[in-house]
């Protein structure tokens, strides 16, 4: 059936995902236009931009990140067609700020913004904003469903309508389609309305990458895609579980887009992709694991991993490079011809994943 | 004039239209306050004029009046940082700086904001520090509207303090143990090309101004007319020794306006016709308003001013700006003087009381009055608000730029890479380090 093609995303992250990877500068803008083009080459959906709100863990690939929106806006000048998607954290974060910078990251992109909720719950991050006291994981994620809510209704709060530029009566909006959220979440509460005017595409694209039911339970209450970690052949098994959260959280309208991720070593032959991993491996001095499925082989191997995906009812892939640069080449260049995928139609985020674009909530009647 | 002293080169700034009355949106030419087009425009053409800098102020309430949502002006802005780091894709020399409130703002967050955006700008950040303690912005933040007003300046002082720290810990450990900020960890940001973002402050009272004095490397400021201006920045900039600080590590940059035509007549001509789009009739009634603090509508804007007295008791019905003016009860008085002396009406009024232009005239004239006004020590330059979204600063870059180039006032090309060296400051501001909030004994 047309209009759900299989999505292709990646993750960009420091040097690649294995923490052996040679490492590059993550401050460099240069590094990130370069990662951003060249997924844009090869018509990627989408590339979300890791972040953590204090410092990297431990199991991270590298010790520093700048903050992910601005690496989003760094490239959305320089790119067209790619969605951008950073890691944006909900628990030490203003929620009127989140939804202003990503408003503005979907009006500077014109329409490829979404982005990616993170909890946090060390205590190292809640030092960084004073005597807070770090949430329990329960707490955060609860509060995750809340920040995510308001920021939506935010994005509502100017009808698309309600610059009205009259010279005649001398208005430059019409009040009456700026709406107050007025929204109390107990440990937060927001007046609204947003200070930005509403997002070219409504409602730009949340993303939420789960692990466990809490996790589940957040995308399936207040995402579009929700990224998965099965192992090879347990694409089907997780599908179910989140078809079951969304049961339990009663959503309705679009179901979750299921994206499997997937991390990827590339090279000519099977075996010579496996030596480029145990390199990596040699170079950290220990076998790396990761939450994900790794994969390692051609380009080949690869694209027929990546059409079975849709049989096991996935929507589509997030592919991890294990080593950034070589590997999304690799990636572009070669795996992704071999899919002959339709190029996409030059549009939004939302369009690409097949999403209408919503009216605003608040919007008296829905044209 | 300049006691044979150098020429002092003209800082040039270019301040994107913002949500007042300045900002002519029912110009037939005028453009989105929104797309990023519109700030790529004024970005670009600031750039090719060798500007040193961009300007974006923050939005974080929609402003109200009589408790309705102030609809006259231009509403709704983007987020400071995002539009700044997407400018540095679309630049490749000017600065970059933007308003982040210090007491809505975490410090950790925008000291990592400021230091990302250095490094993705190769060293163009600048920070515009304001403070604020309403309870109305309070209304859209977790923390709510909770600093007693007269605790704003000693928050930002800590909050620049702070981050002073954590740009200082070059990606390593740092703690901050202070009244309002009290933090500490690892902050995870390497060296950023200027360390230190430049430091912009546009407070007028005495604490803000010393607050400037202790830490700014330079003032966003409101005084533009030549005698207000010299006294302003002979006071701010004699409070520098105070702090162990040089004359010259404080930039003085008002903002302000300007009007050019082919002839001293046209641009008067033009000057008036921007300042009547300027004061549509609606808004002279609205800014009468904001003096009589009471509902005026039934008014005729082209008519004489009311003649019953300001409302000195009620709470203000303005919400989300300053209030304007301290003695309503005068200033009606002397407004009513003005307008009967002269038989103007209601908006004809308001357009002489809410000011014209600071530079009116060829670009000859302009590009004299320019540099008298920084030879003089009025200001080490100025930051322009042009009032047309986004073409108002092309005919100056074109036209009153080349003949500042000619008399060596404004560069000709940038010989500098970062923010800091286009505006001749030191590498990095130490003074911000321990001193912001409290002066030396």
């Amino acid at each position: 059936m047309p209009g759900s093609p299989l999505l292709l995303a990646v993750a960009l992250d420091g040097g690649g995902h294995h923490p052996g990877a040679e490492a590059t500068d993550p401050f460099d803008a240069g590094y990130w236009s370069r990662l951003a083009t060249l997924a844009e080459r090869g018509g990627i959906d989408l590339v979300t931009i890791e972040d953590t709100f204090g410092p990297p863990r431990r199991r991270d690939p590298v010790t520093a990140r700048p903050d992910a929106a601005l690496v989003a806006a760094r490239v959305a000048p320089l790119t067209r067609n790619v969605g951008l998607l950073p890691v944006i954290t909900t628990t030490h974060t203003e929620p009127f700020h989140v939804a202003s910078i990503t408003a503005t990251l979907d009006h500077v992109s014109r329409g490829r913004a979404g982005w990616q909720p993170r909890v946090s719950v060390r205590p190292e991050e809640a030092d960084l904003v004073g005597a807070r006291r770090a949430p329990s994981a329960d707490e955060a994620f609860a509060e995750a469903g809340e920040v995510v809510d308001v920021v939506r209704r935010l994005w509502d709060s100017w009808e698309d309508d309600a610059i009205v530029k009259d010279v005649a009566t001398g208005r430059y909006v019409d009040r009456d389609k700026l709406h107050y959220v007025d929204f109390d979440a107990g440990s937060f509460t927001v007046k609204g309305p947003s200070i930005v005017p509403r997002p070219p595409q409504g409602q730009p694209v949340v993303a939420v990458l789960a692990h466990v039911p809490l996790a589940d339970e957040l995308a399936a209450r207040a995402g579009d895609i929700v990224f998965v970690t099965p192992a090879a052949g347990g694409e089907a098994a997780r599908l179910a579980e989140i078809r079951a959260a969304e049961q339990r959280v009663g959503r309705d309208g679009e179901p979750l887009r299921v994206v499997a991720d997937l991390v990827v070593f590339l090279a000519g032959t099977a075996s010579a992709a496996a030596a480029r991993r145990d390199q990596l491996d040699e170079r950290l001095g220990r076998e790396w694991r990761t939450d994900a499925d790794v994969f390692s082989g051609t380009a080949a191997e690869l694209a027929d991993r990546l059409v079975a995906g849709p049989e096991a009812g996935l929507d589509g892939w997030r592919l991890r490079p294990g080593e950034m640069v070589p590997d999304l080449a690799a990636i572009v260049d070669d795996a992704v011809p071999a899919l002959r995928r339709e190029p996409a139609e030059p549009g939004t985020l939302r369009s690409r994943l097949g999403l209408p674009r919503p009216a605003s909530r608040y919007a008296r009647s829905a044209p | 004039m300049n006691d044979g002293r150098p020429r002092k080169q003209v800082i040039l700034a270019a301040h994107f239209p913002g949500v007042n009355n300045t900002t002519v949106w029912a110009d037939p030419a005028a453009g989105s306050q929104i797309d990023f087009d519109s700030f790529e425009h004024l970005a670009r053409a600031a750039e090719r004029g060798c500007f040193d800098f961009f300007f974006l102020a923050e939005g974080l309430r929609l402003r109200e009046q009589g408790g309705h949502i102030y609809d006259l002006d231009v509403v709704g802005r983007p987020d400071t940082m995002t539009v700044l780091a997407a400018l540095a894709a679309v630049t490749t020399h000017l600065g970059l700086a933007g308003t982040l409130n210090a007491t809505f703002h975490e410090p950790y967050e925008l000291a990592r904001q400021l230091a990302t955006l250095d490094h993705l700008s190769g060293g163009r950040a600048a920070w515009n520090v304001v403070t604020s303690s309403d309870a109305f912005t309070g209304e859209n933040f977790r923390r709510g509207g909770y600093l007693d007003h007269a605790d704003r300046y000693e928050r930002a002082g800590e909050v620049i303090r702070a981050a002073v720290r954590m740009w200082d810990a070059d990606g390593g450990e740092f703690e901050h143990p202070g009244r309002h900020v009290d933090i500490r960890g690892r902050f995870a940001v390497p060296r950023s090309p200027q360390r230190h973002p430049v430091i912009l402050q546009a407070g007028d009272s005495e604490p803000g101004r010393e607050l400037a004095a202790a830490s700014a490397d330079a003032i966003f400021s409101r005084h533009s007319r030549p005698d207000a201006a010299r006294a302003f920045f002979a006071d701010v900039k004699g409070r520098l020794a105070r702090y162990g600080r040089e004359h010259d590590e404080l930039k003085i940059i008002p903002a302000t306006t300007f009007a050019l035509g082919e002839t001293a007549e046209e641009a008067t001509e033009r000057a008036r016709h921007i300042r009547r789009q300027q004061v549509s009739p609606q808004t002279a009634i609205l800014l009468l308003e904001q003096v009589w603090n009471r509902d005026l509508s039934a008014y005729d804007p082209d008519g004489p001013l009311p003649d019953i007295e300001p409302d000195v008791t009620s709470p203000s019905i303005i919400q989300g700006r300053a209030r304007m003016y301290s003695d309503p009860i005068a200033t009606a008085a002397d407004w009513r003087r003005r307008a009967e002396a002269r038989n103007l009406s209601i908006r004809d009024l308001v357009i002489e009381v809410t000011g014209r232009q600071t530079f009116i005239g060829t670009p000859t004239q302009v590009a004299d009055a320019v540099d008298d006004f920084v030879q003089s020590d009025a200001a080490d330059g100025v930051i322009l608000i042009p009032h047309l979204t986004p073409t108002g600063i092309d005919d100056f870059v074109d036209q009153v730029v080349p003949l500042l180039q000619e008399r060596g006032a404004v560069r000709s090309e940038y010989q500098t890479r970062t923010l800091r060296e286009h505006l001749g400051l030191p590498p990095t501001n130490p003074a911000a380090r321990d001193t912001a909030g409290s002066a030396r004994a």
